[in-house]
């Protein structure tokens, strides 16, 4: 796999290559050229804005696939409240897929979709079964999620019934897009609750539900991570995933990397916040990751705009065009962060044959625990705090297969100041006069 | 005080939730946090707990822009359910970055006591020094 970008003309990995005119493929395809491909997290309720938006990702100067990303109510499952919102004209946080009919949302693809142009539909869902049948309806195949990082974060399912919704919808997917087209599935594991967990649990799960995945039935995955504290120890993740789906996926899988922008707390100013995209556009490269999914300078504040979503897009391919092809470092990747996903992964696989048993079971023995995660079936014992040097750490581990850092500070009671102080520093150090870049 | 903290039917945001629990235990009150995506009726049952559980406020958190909506529909059902405990919410309750006074005015007329569309949590605290003080105040838009 690698990744790293040139300055090719945009509509290099736009040439109809007629057989796949997969999501997977699309992207292999612009890896193979050189360029990076970028990605928004873009939705609005209403199918003409939501249409321009598309168009507009597909026009902006850079490799580019669209995104539409589905509204809270629809994400948990409450059609009426969408339906009732749309015709009250209240402004949703994003577009209701499985309210609007399939005319429509078929209208909106329309001519706007295609080879070229991708569009994955990314959800938030633990029970996703209405959103997979109105998106293969739609004629869309790609999408995102996964039985873990699609419920501990996104509300109070049981995770057993998510593992099991997620499980038939993998299969749902597969049925619904047959043979030759190819679905396509994302995990979102590698972000969880968007901070303060330590990059080895991320890259762990981030596998764990690519091969939950491709045990159902999906045979073109990507994997994900999400931007921390430390580019360094960032780099380091994204080289540890890509050599984990290497080992542990079976041969024949499709499969890409895919980085989030940092999804913690963003910096305020328009300044920090394009120098931590451009960071991540960086880390991106260099890291060899092939897809980039922006955040746009409004993220700290509200929704945003088309315009500001297609000014990240922009920002994030001339940044990663800057950069050069990246040059894998001599030896295998087997750092810190590979370890600790390593043992993860080892011990999760070790519980059951199964990957969504295995997954069960670990979190509810506390193998898998996610710091500061609320949901009940999550142990809560896990604790992590950003080191003197930047890097994210685990202080308290609860019965995960990892030790605690041995600089942890002494476990002193986690205050609300505490809290903001931790969750802020990212947003601080780029927002500050004489930000590190 | 004991306070019962919530986040609306459609909010799955915990740090919010979790920041806010942390926030009120140190001014000294006892918290009952249910967590994200409550559904109207688990509030109301919530609420309606009675022996030493027995909420005295209720805080209704929400950041995902749903939260003008989601909050009227909580508050009203509360209201209909008899529910007479005062309300307060606050966050981000738009997708548009500013509070909407037409919004707030709303959730006021339904019967929430306070309206933090700001997220102004030095306010919030003001407000709970007066209730703690024995007066429930007039309705009002804190900004
Ligand atoms: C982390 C994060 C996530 C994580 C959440 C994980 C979790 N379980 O918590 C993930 C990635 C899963 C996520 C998902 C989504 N998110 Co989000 N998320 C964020 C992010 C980046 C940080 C939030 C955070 O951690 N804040 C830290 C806490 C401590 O602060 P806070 O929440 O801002 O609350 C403060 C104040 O508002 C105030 N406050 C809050 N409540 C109350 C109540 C009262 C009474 C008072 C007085 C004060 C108060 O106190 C806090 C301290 O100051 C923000 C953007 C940002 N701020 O940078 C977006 C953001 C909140 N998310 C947003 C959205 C829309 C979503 C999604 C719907 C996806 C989407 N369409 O983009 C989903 C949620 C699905 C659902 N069902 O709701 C939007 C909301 C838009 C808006 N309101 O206009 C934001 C602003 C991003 C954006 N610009 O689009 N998100």
């Amino acid at each position: 796999m690698s990744g790293g970008a040139t300055l090719l003309a945009p509509s290099a990995a736009r040439e109809p290559a007629a057989p796949d005119t997969s999501f997977g493929g699309f992207v292999a395809r612009a890896a193979a050229s050189g360029q990076l491909v970028v990605q928004p997290r873009m939705g609005f309720g209403d199918p003409h804005r939501m249409r321009d938006g598309l168009r507009r990702t597909r026009d902006a100067v850079a490799t580019t696939v669209g995104t539409l990303t589905i509204d809270s109510y629809t994400r948990v499952g409450d059609q009426d409240a969408a339906r009732a919102a749309l015709r009250e004209g209240t402004p949703l946080n994003g577009y209701p897929i499985a309210t609007h009919s399939g005319e429509v949302t078929r209208a909106l693809l329309e001519g706007v979709r295609g080879p070229a142009f991708p569009v994955q539909v990314r959800h938030g869902s633990s029970r996703p079964e209405g959103i997979v049948r109105a998106l293969a309806a739609a004629g869309l195949d790609a999408t995102e999620g996964g039985p873990v990082s699609y419920c501990l974060p996104y509300g109070r399912t049981p995770l057993a019934e998510s593992v099991e919704n997620w499980a038939r919808c993998c299969e749902l997917l597969a049925e619904l897009v047959p043979a030759p087209r190819v679905p396509h599935l994302e995990s979102f594991g590698g972000c969880m609750l968007g901070q303060l967990c330590p990059p080895g649990l991320l890259v762990a799960l981030s596998l764990l539900e690519g091969l939950f995945f491709v045990r159902h039935g999906i045979r073109s995955v990507s994997l994900s991570y999400a931007q921390q504290t430390d580019p360094a120890q960032d780099e380091e993740a994204v080289r540890a995933l890509r050599r984990l789906a290497a080992e542990f996926l079976p041969a024949g899988v499709d499969r890409h990397v895919v980085l989030y922008t940092y999804m913690g707390v963003f910096p305020r100013t328009a300044r920090g916040a394009t120098r931590l995209l451009e960071a991540s556009a960086r880390l991106a490269v260099r890291a060899g990751a092939q897809r980039l999914i922006v955040k746009t300078a409004a993220e700290a504040h509200r929704i945003p705009t088309v315009q500001e979503n297609v000014r990240a897009l922009e920002t994030a391919a001339a940044t990663a065009a800057l950069c050069g092809r990246p040059t894998d470092p001599p030896g295998p990747a087997d750092g810190e962060v590979y370890r600790e996903a390593r043992a993860f992964v080892e011990a999760v696989l070790d519980l059951a044959e199964d990957p969504g048993r295995a997954l069960l079971t670990a979190f509810a023995r506390g193998v898998l625990d996610v710091p500061y995660c609320l949901h009940p079936d999550n142990a809560g014992r896990s604790r992590s705090f950003v080191d003197a040097d930047g890097r994210l750490r685990w202080s308290e581990v609860g019965a995960m297969p990892v030790a605690p850092y041995r600089d942890a500070p002494p476990g002193r009671a986690l205050t609300a100041d505490g809290l903001l102080v931790a969750l802020g520093s990212v947003a601080r150090r780029h927002d500050g006069p004489r930000a590190r870049p | 005080m004991h306070i019962l903290l919530s986040g609306t039917a459609s909010d799955s945001h915990t740090w919010n939730l979790v920041y806010l629990q942390l926030f009120l235990e140190e001014l000294g009150h006892r918290v009952h946090n249910l967590g994200p995506c409550v559904p109207d009726g688990l509030l109301a049952g919530a609420c309606a707990a009675d022996g030493p559980g027995r909420p005295d406020l209720v805080v209704v958190s929400s950041v995902n822009g749903h939260g003008y909506r989601d909050g009227l529909g909580a508050v009203q059902a509360l209201r209909r359910a008899g529910v007479t405990l005062p309300v307060v919410i606050g966050g981000k309750l738009g997708v548009a970055g500013v509070p909407d006074p037409r919004q707030r005015r709303r959730l006021l007329d339904a019967g929430c006591d306070a309206v933090f569309d700001d997220g102004d949590t030095g306010a919030l605290r003001e407000y709970l020094d007066l209730l703690a003080g024995g007066g429930r105040a007039a309705r009002q838009a804190v900004a």
